[in-house]
């Protein structure tokens, strides 16, 4: 992020402005990702013009950046007609898409709409690899076709590569593949439940010992020492800082009008359907409590090592069930990066031991001399 | 006599007031700008079939303690610096379709 883009969000946090939305216009989808968190069927989209009263009242909210994703965008007949409505409304529009369904033709209007910058989901280089994962054979190819459309029409695009068990080893090769095509690249390591709770797919995330082989591969992130070093203590100023931009400056408005804080934070505040966007953002009793959350406020990391650098996800800690616990699979990837164990991984561990006399301390060498800003450890 | 200035909002940008300022960002998030109030007054009155000095007069002039000499050098100064930046058109005439100013065809 710009330092512009950064103060403006700052003000925006100020000044009550919710900056930058998403909304899913579709859950359906043309393919059938193993770890996707969405149930595809349609249980009654928003119309068109539900969506353009939608982003009225977005505009007039003070929206800037708005996301379009789904499902597969490109699925809506009335795609073309909400970016347009929206782009005259002068949204800063970015888009997340398989792309499958876009040709030349698609990628010249993206462009005379001046969209921003369009996601990619690519798991992999290799398409017996990304195809087994969407479920679509030749779904790489069609995805690799549609870059090249976009960028031969100057267009930003993003590789949005998800990491799991299954594609694990090929991030070296989407990343070459990204340089190849002139697109960005990005990352994530992280399988979301799905919406509904279901916890089943999280046997797809990538385990502990893949995780550090890649927080320590220089190409992704920069100096390996440093990026790995242990944290330091949370200060006064991190103890009251925010989790994240979730219901502060940024939401999420599902297919359904549903408005939740961040579509990883499926915390229902109010529908679009029955009220306006502006009285859910500033009268949500929901919204209110997750703005009142602090660093200080949240059980274990709170108290934690990793509370000021730790990437924890507060619709993930509201999934795993608590909105002020700790979201472990954050918890597990700034122990991957660090080798210390979190406050929450610790406590985990205890339950987990059958009572003894003297308990075993993970990777104690390390512990012992890092974790001072930890309290309740356990045979310290 | 001198020859009429016509400024449009370029329909490439993204644009949104925040608090006082309008923040613009130009074509497909490359570049991102604040307007202070007086050129977030001209930008909004950019719509490309009222002159130059005609906004200067009416929107500036009237709100701000300025002289008109001086307000049209400093409007020409900013639209010109607008127009590099590509968040602006300028011509010498009336800037029709397709610079139709984009809030108008937002309408329900």
């Amino acid at each position: 992020m710009s330092a512009l883009m950064q103060e403006m969000s700052e003000r925006a946090l100020r000044l009550g402005v919710p900056f930058s939305a998403q909304i899913d216009l579709t859950y359906r989808c043309n393919e059938q990702c193993v770890h996707c968190y969405l149930d595809h069927d349609d249980h009654g989209e928003m119309t068109t013009v539900e969506i353009k009263h939608l982003l009225r009242e977005m505009s007039e909210a003070g929206v800037f950046i708005l996301t379009f994703s789904g499902g597969e965008i490109f699925l809506r007949k009335d795609f073309f007609e909400i970016l347009e409505y929206a782009r005259a409304l002068t949204f800063c529009i970015k888009l997340k898409t398989n792309a499958v369904l876009i040709r030349e033709a698609q990628a010249a209007r993206l462009r005379d709409l001046s969209v921003a910058s369009i996601q990619i989901s690519i798991y992999s280089h290799r398409p017996e690899v990304h195809d087994a994962i969407t479920k679509v054979k030749g779904s790489l190819q069609r995805s690799i076709n549609a870059i090249r459309f976009l960028k031969s029409q100057g267009l930003k695009v993003i590789m949005a590569n998800v990491l799991m068990t299954e594609n694990m080893q090929d991030y070296g090769g989407v990343r070459a593949l990204a340089d190849e095509l002139g697109a960005e690249y990005t990352l994530d390591p992280t399988i979301t439940p799905k919406m509904d709770g279901d916890r089943t797919i999280l046997d797809l995330n990538a385990g502990q010992s893949a995780l550090q082989e890649l927080f320590r591969d220089e190409m992704f992130v920069g100096n390996a020492e440093q990026f790995c070093a242990p944290p330091p203590p949370p200060d006064a100023d991190s103890l009251a800082s925010l989790p994240c931009s979730a219901g502060h400056t940024a939401c999420y408005v599902s297919p359904y009008g549903e408005f939740y804080p961040c579509v990883q934070f499926p915390l229902s505040c109010g529908n679009v359907r029955h009220e306006r966007f502006l009285d859910i953002w500033r009268n949500s009793e929901q919204l209110k409590e997750v703005r009142a959350i602090r660093l200080k406020d949240l059980s274990g990391c709170s108290e934690c090592a990793h509370g000021a650098t730790c990437t924890r996800c507060p619709g993930l800690a509201f999934m795993e069930g608590n909105m002020r616990g700790p979201s472990t699979a954050d918890c597990e990837k700034s122990f991957a990066r660090t080798g210390i164990p979190s406050v929450n991984l610790l406590a985990k561990k205890d339950k987990a031991s059958p009572p003894r006399l003297v308990q075993i301390q993970i990777v104690p060498a390390i512990v012992g001399n890092r974790l001072s800003g930890i309290v309740n450890q356990p045979a310290l | 006599m001198t020859k009429k200035m016509y400024v449009a909002r370029s329909p490439r940008i993204a644009a949104r007031m925040l608090g006082e300022e309008m923040l613009v960002m130009s074509g497909q998030g490359s570049t991102l700008f604040t307007l202070n109030p007086t050129a977030t007054i001209l930008w909004q009155a950019a719509d490309g079939s009222t002159p130059l000095d005609e906004i200067v007069e009416r929107r500036i002039c009237s709100e701000f303690e300025v002289k008109r000499e001086e307000a049209m050098r400093d409007a020409e100064a900013l639209a010109g610096d607008l127009a590099k930046h590509g968040i602006l058109l300028i011509s010498e005439q009336p800037i029709t379709n397709p610079q139709t100013p984009l809030q108008e065809q937002a309408k329900p």
